[in-house]
């Protein structure tokens, strides 16, 4: 804003400069010093290759697997299920918060049970979805859904019991039904809500969706992980495994940047 | 003209039940600004929830221009503690909200708020976020908010009460002028006895719970002064110590 700077602040900025890039060159040196030393171990047979692979390793099987057409069946298969997963468990998540909102005396039958539900591991019901809805993508879907939709609904309920008891007291004065309450004070006032949740079922999807493609699946990440322990090729998990770190960094970052623009959108909050 | 009959409040708990306020009767002619002045916990606000239909009173009735209240809650304006602008939107969308609520949105009551705004200095921040604007920017909104829907009687509950000790001064003063230029009868909620002497023709004390109308004093003396030249006022010591006393005991 000032048209010159003084010298402490201009030392400052500086400073702060710095220390950003050396943060950013140790980020960089660690991962290429970890690649660099897991490939050297590897070759001088520090390690066995067989066992833990090299990136060398992995590299070549990622461009096989690139080469015969099958990497893209796999990331797809498993960024679909993902995406409909988290897109969808936050959809009926928010939906079904609604509802609860709407009527506090349904919340309070229902809460124990939610309670139970939370608790309860979802992985426990992996089985059961395959014997109910077939061994598919859908059971894997089923599988995240189980996953992320009691966490959204409570989390998103809970957002929206928070909403400002003074601007509640407003609009309630100027005649607002239920209706215009919801869309015009709750919903928006729980935007931040609503993104978090986002944020939070990314994770808990991916975690869906590899567990269920453990247990039942002829394509994605998940599948290749099993397949290729159970016919003990080391490279193509841990190529997996990497894949996977990747795609879900990626998604999450995704959700990240959405985050950042309704919030810029949003200026002015406080 | 407003008048409070026989208003009886009773809260029930588990616990028990708690008379919050207690025979309340007091009346309030058309273009009067009156502040009820009482300690805390003493059902001030309730009395105001009630009177904007936000609470049922276990007795008796408010009547506005000889209408219960119950029938007539569309002519009350309510303005909150705190200027409760929604922060995702605009001024203009936020001075506009009653309207829309109320499906009041014709040309009619837009220009009146056009007007409003053109008024009190705002017209150039009908854009902006709230977060742009000052404390006293903001609290000049919140009350053209409730003047959008041309309320016969405004309802203060505690409005300056979040501001800083010199916002507030210049806030009231602001207020006031815009109430008076407006020709609004105003009832003001708070528990700031100079408050409640420099800004209002009439003061309804209350005494500590249950609610009782404890005095009422006549300001008319006063009438045509603003709130600061009020506050210099030599006479302004002798109703603010009056009042203190009646709160004390």
């Amino acid at each position: 804003m000032a048209p010159s700077l003084s010298l402490e602040r201009a030392a400052y900025l500086r400073r702060l400069g710095r220390e950003k890039r050396l943060i950013l060159l140790a980020q960089i040196l660690l991962l290429v010093g970890f690649f660099l030393l897991w490939e050297v171990a590897a070759r001088l047979g520090w390690i066995d290759a067989f066992l833990l692979s090299s990136p060398s390793r992995m590299a070549a099987t990622l461009a096989r697997l690139w080469r015969d057409g099958s990497l893209w069946l796999h990331l797809g298969t498993s960024c679909l299920e993902t995406a409909v997963g988290f897109l969808l468990g936050t959809a009926a998540g928010a939906v079904i918060a609604v509802l609860l909102w709407l009527s506090p005396s349904l919340y309070r039958v229902v809460d124990p049970y939610l309670v139970v539900l939370s608790a309860l591991p979802k992985t426990a019901l992996g089985p059961v979805f395959i014997v109910w809805i077939g061994a598919g993508p859908e059971s894997i879907i089923a599988m995240t859904l189980a996953i992320s939709l009691i966490v959204t609904i409570l989390e998103v309920h809970n957002g929206f019991l928070a909403t400002d008891p003074g601007k509640l007291r407003l609009v309630k004065t100027m005649g607002a039904t239920r209706a215009q309450i919801l869309f015009k004070l709750v919903l928006p006032a729980n935007f931040a809500t609503l993104i978090n949740a986002l944020k939070v079922n990314v994770g808990l999807s991916w975690v869906g969706v590899i567990m269920g493609e453990f247990l039942v699946s002829r394509a994605g990440l998940g599948y290749l992980i099993v397949y290729g322990s159970q016919v003990f090729q080391m490279d193509l998990v841990m190529a997996s495994v990497l894949l996977l770190a990747l795609v879900a960094a990626v998604m999450y970052q995704g959700i990240r940047l959405l985050e950042r623009s309704v919030q810029n959108h949003m200026e002015g909050l406080q | 003209m407003v008048q409070f009959d026989h208003i009886q409040k009773t809260y029930q708990s588990p616990n028990g039940e708690i008379c919050a306020l207690k025979d309340i009767t007091f009346s309030v002619a058309e273009g009067d600004f009156v502040s009820i002045v009482g300690p805390s916990g003493c059902g001030k606000s309730t009395l105001l929830s009630i009177a904007v239909g936000l609470e049922q009173p276990s007795g008796g009735q408010v009547y506005l221009d000889g209408q219960p209240a119950s029938q007539a809650l569309s002519r009350m304006g309510y303005m909150p503690q705190r200027d409760e602008l929604f922060p995702w939107r605009s001024i203009w969308a936020n001075v506009t909200l009653g309207l829309e609520i109320r499906g009041q949105k014709d040309d009619a009551h837009l220009q009146r708020v056009e007007t409003l705004l053109n008024r009190y200095g705002l017209s150039g921040f009908r854009d902006k976020l709230p977060g742009q604007l000052s404390g006293g920017m903001r609290q000049r909104c919140a009350l053209i908010r409730t003047l959008a829907t041309d309320p016969g009687l405004l309802l203060l509950d505690e409005p300056f009460s979040a501001l800083d000790y010199q916002t507030r001064l210049h806030v009231s003063d602001d207020i006031h002028a815009m109430i008076r230029q407006e020709k609004k009868t105003a009832i003001l909620v708070t528990h700031d006895i100079s408050e409640s002497v420099s800004m209002s023709d009439q003061v309804v004390v209350l005494s500590a719970r249950p609610g009782r109308v404890k005095a009422v004093h006549d300001l008319s003396e006063f009438k045509g002064l603003s709130p600061m030249e009020r506050r210099e006022h030599p006479h302004f010591a002798r109703y603010f110590n009056s009042i203190w006393k009646e709160l004390e005991h």
